[in-house]
């Protein structure tokens, strides 16, 4: 294996009695990069990452963490990672200093190291104003730091972050993921499952996944570019919702979505176009000019999916 | 092991425990309630409420219920017109007993006839009601003697001094005090009690937040993590021991007759069974609640068999060797041992060797399926 990845994963495939959680997948992530998992809920994403972390044995297939074997050495691989679990992973009844001081234990640092990391990693996270303040009084955002700065107290190599900005507000989305960026340059690898769409931009490459399989993976730019991405126009009409609803059930759509105050509408191919305006027109819309746009993710994603 | 890690833990959950109000009044409280309540109300059947109808209206009968109500075990809170009344009375629960003395009551003594005597007591709870029956039995017998002495007086005859003079001794109890055999049992049912409900607590509530997937990912083994929760709840399991044991001494003033520090030791092995057996039910429960039923299925059969409440001995065979199977039942016998008895070691090392056995096996299959199930 090379020796700048980080994550190796071939085959991987996890079962929970007669489902089918992740079915045979495969990807890399190289060392540094931030690596983005993209999908909807119960697309097997978390179960991805616990395997990764070595909490959940894999029923086959391998995956190496940093040179290490996630199923036959899952303690190697604790020791080198952080990770920030989906949804709440604090104790409401312990202040943000406590959390800080647990964690620091828990990694093996005591007295004065343990001070030091502790004033350290509240203030890289900017808590130090709440350092004694119960985790159930913060909020959304301010626990999303809190967990974070948990995760990588003991400077894992690696970070695996599991739906980190669910439920927080845009502005705290915004600064969490500065804390991201800033951590991914300073030479730790990220990789982070999310299913807003415009958070996926801040990756250097990502993976869709759908139903256990990653159906689509690049860039940001790849994927919008990919000649499977179909075409994508935009139409600006007054009645948006009810063109909407018209295009519910039409073959050739692959994807229809409001966006701001226009419809991104997807369809296979070029010629699907002048088929679109005649459906529209047919119906009495008034269509407008169908700009051809950039697909943002989200168009992306619902066409993958969609597409057989 | 990495006793940083352990302390690491078990600072956490001191903290965690003693921020929560209402679960460290819950668990310093219920002990005492439960120790003074089984205390208060373990105590003997005495002064049941009595309805009489007496016929005779003479010195005699008034003699005769003098004696009754001498007894203590009988205490008179009606007068009867007619056997109506008695009837009602029982049926109504105002009354236990009731004492029917016959119109020729006190002619019959003078006939040197033999008077009778009804005495009909509520017999729904049969414990009760054979204590009142025995003791109207001895009222019936003492009078029935002083009657013949007196009559071989009248006739000049001296009363002979043949018979047997049983001579009775209540060794260790000698006051026959329910408390002194209730209150160590108590003691030894609360520790259970505790013990169980908080190791569930401790793990299942960490499940349930999501937060064992953190502790999980941590390098932290599991062993190091089980030490780590345990070491306070021990703590906390000896605080209760103590407030106990003071209660029982000096509200109760229950003697404790043996080694107190006999006691701490083997407290110490129950709780690594209770303490294991909670984790264990742990593993298997989603839940709390879950935890919560299943834990019952264990505390309410353990509490019936371990000789608590009935004698190990009287059990039907089946039972008794189900008996075995109870922790409780060695603990139980170690802790009444110890406190009523004052025996130590001499007597008690089978019972603390079992209940070793019992410590080791369940906590050591608790540490297995807790890591397990940490997959």
């Amino acid at each position: 294996m090379s020796g700048d990845l980080s994550v190796h994963v071939e085959h991987l495939t996890r079962r929970f009695g007669a489902f089918t959680a992740v079915d045979g997948i495969s990807f890399d992530i190289r060392a540094g990069e931030i690596w983005g998992f993209l999908g909807p809920n119960g697309a097997g994403k978390s179960t991805t990452i616990r395997i990764l972390c070595g909490i959940l044995a894999p029923t086959s297939g391998t995956a190496t963490v940093l040179g290490f074997d996630v199923a036959r050495d899952p303690e190697a691989v604790k020791l080198r990672i952080g990770y920030m679990a989906q949804g709440s992973s604090l104790w409401n009844d312990l202040t943000v200093e406590e959390h800080m001081r647990l964690y620091a234990g828990l990694f093996g640092l005591s007295g004065a190291k343990r001070r030091a990391a502790v004033e350290e990693w509240t203030a890289r996270v900017g808590l130090t104003e709440q350092r004694g303040v119960l985790a159930g009084a913060l909020p959304g955002g301010f626990r999303k730091r809190l967990a974070l700065g948990c995760a990588l107290m003991h400077r894992p190599q690696m970070l695996f972050l599991d739906e980190p900005t669910a439920g927080v507000d845009p502005l705290s989305r915004r600064e969490f993921w500065d804390l991201i960026v800033g951590f991914a340059d300073a030479g730790t690898t990220v990789m982070v499952t999310t299913h807003y769409m415009d958070e996926a931009e801040h990756c250097n490459r990502l993976a869709l996944i759908y139903g256990g399989k990653i159906v689509a993976r690049g860039t940001p730019s790849e994927l919008k570019r990919a000649p499977d991405a179909g075409v994508t126009v935009e139409i600006l009409s007054e009645r948006n919702v009810a063109i909407l609803d018209a295009l519910d059930g039409v073959p050739f759509v692959r994807s229809a979505a409001l966006a701001g105050a226009s419809l991104h509408v997807t369809v296979d191919d070029r010629r699907d176009v002048d088929g679109l305006r005649a459906l529209l027109e047919g119906r009495g819309f008034d269509a407008g000019p169908l700009r051809d746009v950039t697909p943002s993710l989200e168009d992306v994603f619902a066409s993958v999916v969609r597409s057989p | 092991m990495n006793w940083r890690r352990v302390l690491t833990i078990a600072m956490k959950e001191y903290r965690q425990f003693f921020r929560d109000h209402r679960t460290v009044a819950a668990t310093m409280l219920m002990p005492l309630i439960q120790v003074v309540l089984y205390g208060y109300l373990s105590s003997d059947v005495r002064y049941q409420p009595t309805i009489v109808w007496d016929l005779s209206r003479t010195a005699e009968s008034r003699h005769l219920l003098d004696a009754f109500a001498n007894s203590q075990y009988f205490s008179f809170v009606a007068r009867a017109h007619a056997m109506r009344d008695v009837v009602r009375a029982i049926d109504g629960g105002t009354a236990l007993a009731g004492i029917v003395i016959p119109p020729d009551y006190a002619r019959q003594i003078h006939d040197k006839k033999k008077p009778e005597v009804m005495v009909a007591v509520d017999a729904s709870d049969a414990t009760a009601a054979r204590t009142a029956l025995s003791v109207a039995d001895a009222v019936g017998n003492s009078m029935t003697q002083r009657l013949v002495i007196r009559q071989m007086r009248l006739a000049g005859v001296r009363p002979p001094s043949v018979g047997i003079d049983v001579r009775t001794r209540a060794w260790y109890n000698p006051g026959l005090r329910q408390e002194v055999f209730i209150v160590p049992g108590v003691l030894a049912l609360v520790m259970q009690f505790t013990m169980t409900f908080l190791s569930m607590s401790t793990i299942v509530r960490e499940r349930e937040l999501g937060t064992l997937e953190q502790l999980v990912v941590s390098p932290i083994r599991s062993g190091e993590l089980m030490l780590g929760k345990m070491l306070p709840l021990i703590t906390i399991g000896y605080i209760n021991l103590t407030t106990i044991l003071l209660f029982a001494v000096f509200w109760f003033r229950v003697p404790v007759a043996g080694s107190v520090v006999l006691l701490y030791v083997t407290v110490f092995l129950f709780f690594f069974t209770t303490l294991g057996l909670g984790t264990l039910v742990s593993t298997i429960a989603k839940t709390y609640i879950q935890a919560t039923q299943l834990i019952q299925f264990f505390l309410m059969p353990s509490m019936l068999l371990s000789g608590f409440i009935f004698p190990v001995d009287a059990m039907p065979p089946v039972l008794r060797a189900a008996s075995y199977f109870v922790p409780l039942t060695y603990f139980l016998t170690i802790v009444r041992g110890i406190i009523i008895k004052g025996v130590g070691l001499e007597y008690l090392w089978r019972q603390i060797a079992l209940l070793t056995l019992f410590g080791v096996v369940v906590f050591t299959v608790a540490v297995l399926r807790f890591r397990k199930r940490i997959d």
